[in-house]
């Protein structure tokens, strides 16, 4: 199959690329960017005319529910939904059931990707055994059958020892370790923010320092070990100076925000709305803005959907009983465009920030537009909005961005040159 | 902040402003409270009389629906159904349905199924009672009997209307609520009626393991840890209930050191105003907040307090049945 995709504004932020011209396709990858070859035929032509070209978005950390939470969603399912979102690559966590720490699952999770996935998907497997902090997954086997990074999530390494023995093995065969900083014990059975609106609503708080102190203990860690680290949803002000002072000294982290976590503050869980039920939890807006500074000036390399898809009962309780997660990977990119519409950053950072950032976080050879290699295309509409809800095809419904007017629609997404979503024009 | 307070009084309020549900005391006016008590204090003759009964409630069907342990508030819920001439059922949830795997929302609905016009629920979890007034039944009156520590507003009211009743005028008074500030939902509807019914000195004395982050920014009142600096000259001390697990969760050191630190003794009484009244929701743990001879002195009315809560539960219960079925009486004439 040729493609040819005419007339768009190409923005490839890797190059620096931002011209209105042509896109050739030829099978899988992109043949040319501007004038076709002599010989080329395309077999289709997207008019592009009005619309933004861009590396399709890779996103750092998606709960895809499959296997075992299937009710919740499918990795057929979440990933329409992904590319519905402009998203042609995704990292899935290991909190399926069985948890992702043995090659065994990682198999059946690819087997079930090439069958019935959208996009790309690339899985981070757990660090230790059941995330239980305790002995060590084989990441090389785990590797090898493709695994891309090691994480242990939001559950925390407690053991200090463990930790760093951990990092030390993985270093040995330059296997990334993502964190999901989270002290357990500062945390304790916390549900939201520890602050004034908490106590107000009598919810048991997690205070800043559960995150800073155990982001603190890990950057040492780090350091001392000198494993490839990437620091996940970060949520609090302190935590980006902390990263920012570590880049300064020179050490080579990175690290992601999600995405919500840019808009919402905990003032929105004033009613109760377990729709704001996440974890780590949503934090002041003094934090929210510097978390906003953080991804304009580049200290936070990555914005990540984190996918939660829920299932109806999950999020039907008192607040505190309630399942944490927000299902947003729908509405990755009309979100993220609000930072544009808000005057925080230009077009090419924002996508910087969706497509090389998070790739060169994980070291994933996606997130551009480079000819001879695959096309995974974002075709959008930066003029146009999107209807949050009007299709929803992700199982979990539990988005409080529900009936809300974003900027932008996404018009096509492409994965190795296929459309693999087509919006109703 | 008006958005979401819009949203409350939507949910607690009907569209005359009466109540419907009773969830918590944020959002709901002074006229709305006085109200309330004004109420309880015209019940409180029907509990002197010889027939303490009066037919507000006459066939309606009230569930007390408790999730937690309680003695006290059930009780005195049951009695105040009662004297209002309701039928009245009591479910001690922890002990029955959820054990069985059964939801909070499935447990409410089967209740709702059998026709109750009322639930009074009590629930561990904050937010519980918005949750059930929202989401599960909003066509039967909820009244919230405690819940987690987020509020517990007929305990809010009764201390109000005993202030009232033993002290007057909200707006001359030095109020002083010592203790688990941290985990106390009845300090929280304290703070909230008391601002509202125009308390100037609110204030809340405790160690900084048991005062809240925050709680100054969004609560008009002055913190002490210094127990002794917080009473001078106070007109009303709320003592709350310290619970014995605080002492494993690292909060406190011991019983002995929070009696001799925060405890209320004759002697730190005389610190108070020479009248000073002294409060307490109960039940008391005698030598560990409060000194026994303080508890039993002429200064107390903690039993008081509790005569005084079957009538302001009379008072809520009557009221928000009423707004309810001006509720449903509106949605019958719109079919």
């Amino acid at each position: 199959m040729n493609l040819t995709i005419s007339n768009a504004q190409v923005v490839d932020p890797s190059s620096g690329f931002n011209q209105q011209t042509d896109i050739h396709i030829k099978g899988n990858n992109i043949l040319a960017i501007g004038k076709a070859p002599e010989d080329f035929k395309a077999n289709k032509i997207i008019d592009a005319t009005g619309l933004i070209a861009s590396p399709g978005l890779v996103d750092l950390s998606v709960s895809l529910r499959e296997p075992g939470y299937t009710r919740k969603g499918t990795i057929a399912s979440e990933t329409l939904a992904a590319a519905v979102g402009g998203v042609t690559s995704l990292c899935s966590t290991p909190d399926t059931k069985p948890i992702a720490d043995t090659p065994a699952v990682i198999d059946l999770i690819l087997e079930h990707v090439r069958a019935s996935a959208s996009t790309k998907v690339y899985p981070i497997a757990a660090l230790t055994k059941g995330c239980e902090g305790a002995q060590l997954s084989e990441i090389v086997a785990l590797s090898d059958v493709g695994c891309v990074a090691f994480t242990n999530g939001l559950a925390d390494i407690s053991n200090n020892r463990t930790l760093r023995r951990a990092l030390e093995y993985a270093a040995t065969f330059d296997k990334q370790v993502i964190f999901t900083s989270q002290d357990a014990t500062l945390a304790e059975d916390g549900v939201a923010h520890e602050g004034p609106v908490a106590t107000f609503l009598g919810l048991a708080g997690i205070p800043e320092t559960a995150e800073t102190v155990a982001l603190t203990r890990n950057l040492l860690l780090v350091e001392q070990t000198g494993v490839r680290a990437h620091f996940s949803q970060l949520t609090t002000a302190r935590s980006v100076e902390l990263i920012a002072a570590a880049q300064a000294r020179g050490l080579a982290v990175t690290a992601d925000v999600a995405m919500y976590q840019l808009i919402l503050t905990d003032e929105a869980l004033a009613d109760f709305s377990s729709r704001y039920h996440v974890q780590p939890p949503l934090r002041t807006q003094k934090d929210r803005d510097a978390l906003r500074e953080g991804v304009k000036n580049g200290i936070i390399q990555a914005i990540a959907s984190h996918h939660r898809p829920q299932d109806k009962d999950a999020k039907e309780a008192p607040f505190a009983e309630t399942e944490p997660g927000i299902s947003s990977i729908e509405i990755l990119l009309p979100l993220a465009m609000t930072l544009v519409e808000d005057g925080l950053m230009d077009l090419p950072t924002l996508l910087a920030r969706l497509t090389t950032g998070p790739a060169d976080a994980l070291g994933l050879s996606t997130g551009q537009l480079v000819v001879g290699q695959a096309a995974d295309i974002v075709l959008f509409n930066a003029n146009s909005s999107t209807v949050v809800g009007d299709n929803w095809y992700s199982k979990g419904r539990n988005c409080p961005f529900m009936g809300h007017c974003l900027p932008a629609q996404v018009n096509y997404t492409l994965v190795n040159g296929r459309i693999i979503y087509q919006a109703n024009q | 902040m008006s958005y979401m307070l819009k949203r409350k009084q939507a949910l607690q309020l009907n569209s005359q402003g009466q109540l419907r549900h009773f969830l918590s005391l944020d959002g709901l006016s002074r006229e709305l409270l006085t109200e309330i008590l004004d109420t309880a204090d015209s019940f409180l003759e029907v509990g002197a009389r010889a027939v303490k009964k009066v037919p507000l409630l006459r066939g309606k069907t009230v569930c007390n629906v408790f999730f937690e342990n309680s003695t006290r508030t059930r009780t005195t819920f049951e009695l105040a159904a009662k004297r209002l001439s309701a039928d009245v059922i009591t479910l001690n949830v922890s002990t029955s349905s959820t054990s069985k795997g059964e939801t909070l929302t499935d447990t409410l609905r089967n209740l709702e199924a059998m026709s109750a016009d009322m639930f009074v629920v009590r629930h561990s979890e904050s937010g519980a009672a918005h949750f059930i007034a929202e989401h599960v039944c909003p066509h039967v009156a909820v009244i919230n009997g405690g819940d987690g520590r987020h509020a517990h507003p007929t305990q809010g009211m009764l201390d109000m209307l005993t202030i009232r009743r033993h002290r007057g005028d909200y707006s001359d008074l030095s109020v002083a609520i010592v203790g688990d500030i941290m985990h106390s939902r009845v300090a929280r509807s304290d703070m909230l009626a008391l601002e509202t019914l125009g308390c100037k000195d609110i204030r809340v004395i405790g160690p900084n393991t048991l005062l809240p982050v925050g709680l100054t920014d969004q609560y008009n009142v002055k913190a002490f840890t210094n127990m002794d600096q917080g009473i001078k000259g106070v007109d009303v001390i709320i003592m709350l209930r310290l619970q014995k697990e605080r002492m494993k969760g690292g909060l406190l050191p011991s019983e002995g050191e929070y009696f001799k630190q925060y405890g209320l003794t004759e002697k730190r009484l005389g610190l108070a105003a020479s009248n000073a009244i002294v409060m307490h929701p109960g039940p008391i743990n005698r030598g560990v907040e409060i000194e026994s001879t303080v508890a039993d002195c002429e200064q107390s009315v903690i039993l008081n307090q509790v005569t005084y809560g079957i009538a302001v539960r009379m008072a809520v219960l009557s009221m928000a049945m009423s707004g309810q079925l001006a509720d449903r009486q509106l949605a019958e004439a719109k079919l």
